[in-house]
Formats: structure tokens, sequence, C-alpha cells
């Protein structure tokens, strides 16, 4: 009782072998993250009672929730609102920071190797643990003290000043504040940097000498092979760092909606309110993300 | 001495008369070299600078002793050096023992998430099939979807491990429930399973590695979508022409994609390996969730509860409790967060270095 297999076209036998090497992926997405998605989503429609040692019991509350995140928290609009102002100008200033370090940094110079290292210290010192651990502001005041004054906040003293001249004399306006935050917030934009600089640097180096090559032959300038050549290449990394920015900021530790959120959690144990305001907040990254991703993806069109 | 001197002399007249030849354009040339170096050089240093500065005031901190701390004399230097805070760090930390179990964790976790998500970004970037879209969708939601929305859910999935979680609905364990929480017991993940249904209860995987190497096995560890976006773009800019190459010598898909695409992307494996073996070796998040402290001996695990334990051990060898200074404190943390870089920012020299490399080579290859 032999039976003929069917015969399987190239293009399904294809399919079947991409679902193969997906299925890890598949199968993850399934249990780990849709699983879990909706039990927050749900948590977040529902009181929720934390019973000792029976887990939890929901009742369902509709949009109370929400409402109660956006009506009666007294904190909770001011810190979106301020968070998203600070993430739109941060995710700037680092998406235009760490391309320029990168390009540096591609370039030949005597101890690049040791400048690399040092541009990778930032995802060491900024990642897990690490950030939050140390009171350091307080820590160095208190430990410094009169040399605060001289060393670590001149810096900041000159950008302050500077901005009272400017203000004085009339010239500043609200772009003069942009710009002065993002100089007030340099170290920890270079501190958020880390990544983006070793993707822009990756991409930067898959770019083959000789197209430099050809359009130094052809006559090209370096400004103009820069906008030619290693934009267009690089650009597409463009859409993936910031896309990195943004989900980075969002869930950095230090962010004031993330402290509320787990304060609300982990202090008022109130899971259904902490469930809606993370929702929310997720919802206002993924139209940044989605905003963002379309503007940058036209601008690249037209790059290329 | 005078030899040099006229060979400069006779190089800098060559450069004067080939700057007049050429129209004044060398000239011109050479001094906007010499001001884009001085302008690197002065942006390099001061962004280095600012790096490095408060890990060299942490290093120089770490060797004061506790009297330093509150002398507004000592700045930078320490006026008492001492090499005791770093014993007692060890001692809170539980040095040896808690490093290498990070290390072989950190090891064996990242390994797991490479393995997988490089399979997964091969899928994505070389095969056609259906609702890819979806699932690529999927991996961009997996890139923006906090972790932190799903901790609880996460915690209550692996402390009563079952999958199958479909038997409520059939009746099993369902006295009393009617059709609609039995329906919802199977959206909300509460229902009886196929484990608890074989062995009579559901296992718990908190507590050893196993919660967290199925999660790395199935691309849901940190960060993990990252990575695949990052290396489907990589492999997609390889050329098919190499593989179609292989298919028609008759080399398998396995085959191919081992000998002909993973060499080809080895830098950016090498990249991603990297990142998830810093992020894993800091991570706190899944580190509690997934090995509490009572379990094993993680390092980030034991930073983070250093000062908890600080009073006790300084109040070992005298009867009444210690309170232990914000200031020293903070010190014995600045260590501990500079024991735990050290090893990473060693590991970066040397790999950066291999990848560089194993770049240049597959430029020259084509």
């Amino acid at each position: 009782m032999s039976r003929k297999p069917k015969p399987v076209t190239m293009q399904a036998r294809r399919a079947r072998t991409g679902y193969l090497f997906i299925l890890p992926f598949i199968i993850g997405f399934v249990l780990f993250m849709l699983k879990p998605m909706i039990q927050s989503l749900t948590m977040s429609f529902n009181r929720v009672q934390l019973i000792p040692g029976q887990g939890f019991s929901q009742t369902w509350v509709g949009i109370d929730n929400y409402r109660h995140a956006f009506l009666v928290d007294p904190n909770f609009n001011q810190d979106l609102t301020g968070e998203i102002s600070r993430m739109a100008i941060n995710t700037i200033a680092t998406l235009v920071l760490s391309f320029v370090i990168a390009v540096i940094l591609n370039q030949d110079f005597r101890g690049r190797t040791l400048a690399r290292a040092i541009f990778f210290l930032p995802v060491i010192l900024s990642s897990g643990i690490l950030p939050g651990i140390e009171k350091q502001n307080e820590f160095y005041d208190m430990m410094a003290g009169v040399a605060a004054s001289v060393g670590d906040a001149s810096g900041v003293n000159i950008s302050a000043s500077l901005q009272n001249l400017l203000s004085t004399s009339g010239v500043a306006s609200g772009l003069f504040d942009v710009i002065f935050q993002m100089i007030d917030a340099i170290y920890d934009i270079v501190m958020a940097s880390g990544i983006q600089i070793i993707v822009f640097l990756t991409g930067l180096q898959a770019i083959s000498p000789s197209l430099y090559e050809a359009a130094d032959v052809e006559g090209c300038t370096a400004w103009e092979s820069f906008w030619k050549i290693t934009f267009p290449m690089v650009s597409p990394l463009l859409l993936v760092n910031c896309i990195y920015t943004i989900v980075d900021f969002f869930m950095k530790n230090d962010n004031k909606v993330m402290e509320l959120i787990s304060e609300v959690m982990y202090q008022d144990f109130n899971f259904g309110v902490a469930s809606a305001m993370s929702w929310v907040y997720f919802g206002v990254a993924l139209v940044f993300i989605l905003i963002s991703s379309f503007i940058i993806s036209r601008a690249v069109k037209s790059a290329q | 001495m005078s030899k040099n001197n006229t060979v400069f002399i006779g190089e800098n007249k060559k450069f004067w008369d080939r700057n007049r030849r050429s129209g004044g354009y060398l000239l011109k040339k050479r001094s906007a070299q010499i001001a884009i170096s001085i302008i690197r050089g002065l942006l390099l240093f001061g962004l280095c600078f600012m790096i490095i500065q408060p890990i060299l005031t942490r290093f120089s901190i770490g060797f004061m002793q506790e009297q330093d701390l509150y002398d507004s004399t000592v700045v930078l230097l320490p006026r008492h050096v001492t090499l005791e805070n770093y014993k007692i760090v060890a001692d809170l930390t539980d040095l040896p023992r808690s490093m290498l179990n990070t290390l072989w964790v950190a090891l064996v976790i990242s390994v797991c998430q490479i393995v997988s998500t490089t399979l997964v970004a091969y899928g994505f970037a070389r095969y056609e099939f259906p609702l890819k879209k979806f699932w690529f969708g999927c991996v961009i939601a997996l890139i923006i979807i906090p972790p932190q929305t799903i901790q609880s859910a996460l915690y209550m999935n692996f402390a009563n491990f079952d999958i199958l979680r479909i038997f409520t609905l059939f009746g099993v364990n369902a006295e009393g429930l009617t059709f609609g929480q039995r329906l919802m017991s199977v959206v909300d993940g509460t229902g009886t399973g196929l484990i608890t249904l074989l062995t009579g209860k559901a296992l718990n995987l908190r507590a050893n590695i196993t919660a967290y190497v199925i999660m790395g096995l199935t691309c849901m560890g940190l960060k993990n979508g990252l990575y695949i976006y990052m290396m489907r773009q990589y492999f997609k800019g390889i050329p098919t022409s190499l593989e179609e190459a292989a298919y028609v010598d008759g080399c398998g898909t396995l085959h191919t994609f081992v000998r002909i695409m993973l060499p080809d992307a080895l830098p950016t494996i090498a990249s991603c390996f990297l990142f998830s073996f810093v992020w894993q070796w800091t991570d706190i998040f899944y580190t509690r969730l997934f090995l509490p402290a009572t379990s094993i001996s993680i390092y980030s695990n034991q930073m983070s509860t250093m000062v908890s334990r600080m009073a006790r051990y300084f109040s070992a060898d005298a009867t009444n409790a210690v309170v232990v200074p914000n200031g020293r404190q903070q010190q014995l943390i600045s260590i501990a967060v500079l024991i735990c870089s050290i090893p990473l920012v060693i590991l970066y020299i040397f790999t950066q270095r291999t990848f560089t490399e194993s770049l240049a080579m597959s430029g020259s290859k084509e």
C-alpha cells in the first residue's frame, strides 16, 4: 500500500523551511509575549485584588482604571507630557551625535582603538543595574563640596551664564532654550548613545572603500562623497537607531512615568491602574515610533 | 642636524613650489585637513573625558579610607590609601563565586539567544512564506513592548509553568465554573494544563536556569527583537548569488546556511553576541525574575542587595548594629560598579579587534 508523495512545489517547500527557521520565535512570541500581554490587558480593565497565597482575583470595571490614571492621579498627565517632550529632544540629539561620532571614529587617526573602546563604555555603564544604583550627584556634591563649584559644574555654569546673556540681550527664543537643554543634557545623551554609535559604525565599515576611490577619481570632494555615498548607505540604520533610542528612553529606570507606574504597582498594589498606565504609555510610545519611522523612511527614500 | 634641516627646508620649498603651481589649492587642502584633525581631536578629547572622568573618580575614591570621604580638602586623590574597601566589597558581593556564576550564566544565555535569533533572522531575510509581514510585525512589537508591562504575568507563568492550558475548558478541575469562566481561564492562562494533568501539579521553573534558557531559545530574552532586526538587515545585504551557487552545487539548506552565510555574517553576529553578553552580565530585571538570590549567587543580584547587608557586615565584630553612613555606602557601591564593568571592558577591547579584522576579511573576499 504505497502512497505516492504529493508533489511539492519549490515555493511551498521554501515556505516550509522558512517557517522552520522562524519557529522558535513564533513559539516564544505566542507563549511568553502574547499571552502575558493579554493577561496584562485584561488586568487594565479589571480591579485586581491580591489574595495572599492564592494569586489574585479580578472584577470587571470597564475603563475606570484609565479614567483614574488621567483624571484622578495628580502626576500622571504632567509626567507623561514632560517625558514626551524630553524624549523628542533627546532622540534627535542622540541620533545626530551618534552619527557624527561614528563618522569620526571610522576615520583613520592615531589612538582610534582607544577612542572606540572609550565610546563603548556607555553601553556598559548605562545598562541593567548600573545607572540606577548610584545616586551619583548627591554623592559627588557631598564628596567634593568646594570642588563642585569649580570643577564638575563648570560646564553647566557656562551654559547657564551664556543663556542668561543671550536672553537679557533679547536674542533667546524657543530654539535657544531647546539647544541649551541639549547642552545641559549632554552627559545623558552621550551615555544613551553607545549602541547607536556601534550600529552606525558597523554600517560605515560595511561600505566598500572602492566606492570612495571611484568617487575620488571622478573628482568628488569629501563633502559630496559624504552625502552621496556615506549617508545613503548608512541611512537605513537611522530608522533602527531612532526606534531603538525611543524605546530605550521609554524603558529607562530613571524615567518618571516608569517610576510612577512601579510606585502604583508595588506601593499601592493597584495592579489594574498600573497596567492601564503602562498601556497608555505604551500607546504613546507606539504613536511616536510610527510617526518617526514614517518620516525617516520617507527621508531615506528621497536620499537614495 | 644640519642635514635634517636642509631636508626639511627642501621639502618646504617643494611644498610652496607645488602650492604655487596648483594655484593655492594645496595650501587650502592641507590647512583644511589640519583644521579638521584639530577639531576632531578636541571633540573626541572632550567627550572621552566626560565619559572617563566619573570612572576615574570612582577609582580614586575606592582607595580612600573612610575619613577621607568627609575631609573637604581631599578632592580627587586619596590621602590615606587603603585596599581594605575592595576586600569589603568582595565579601559583601560574595565575589569569586558570584562572578563565576554570572560568567557561565551570561555565556549560556547569550549563546542560546544568538543561536535562535540568527536562525530566525535568516528565515526572515531569505524565505518567502505566508503571513511573513505579520510575523515580522511581531518582531517589531517585541522590540517596542517594554518587558515591564508583562512582568507579573511572566512571573506567574514560570512559577507555575505549564503548557496547553485548555483542559479546564473540557471540565478538568472546573467544578462550579460557568462556560464563560472556563473560556476565560484559557485566555488569561489560569486553566489546567498538560503537565498538571499528567503529574498532578505545575512545574516551578524559577530558581534554576531552565526558564532563562527557554526564554533565550525562543528569542524572548533581553532585547532579542533588536538582534533579529539587525541580523536580518545584514543577511538581506548579502548577495543571493553565493547561496544560489551553493544550491546548484548540491549544498543543502542547513549546510548552505552554516558554510556560506554564517562566516559572512560573523561580524554582525559577534557584535550581537557582545551586546547580549554585556546586557546579560549587568541585567537585573530578568535575573531577579528567574534567578532569585536564594537559588544562585549572581553578581548583579548581590550588588542590588549589598546595601541592606552592609549594616550586618560592619556590626559583625561589634555587638550592636551599625548605621552605615550614606557616603560610605556610595563609596562601596562605586567599587562594586567598577568591579562589574572591568571584565566587560577587557572583553570589548579584545573582541573589538577580532570583529574589525573579520570585517576587513569579508571586504577583501569580494
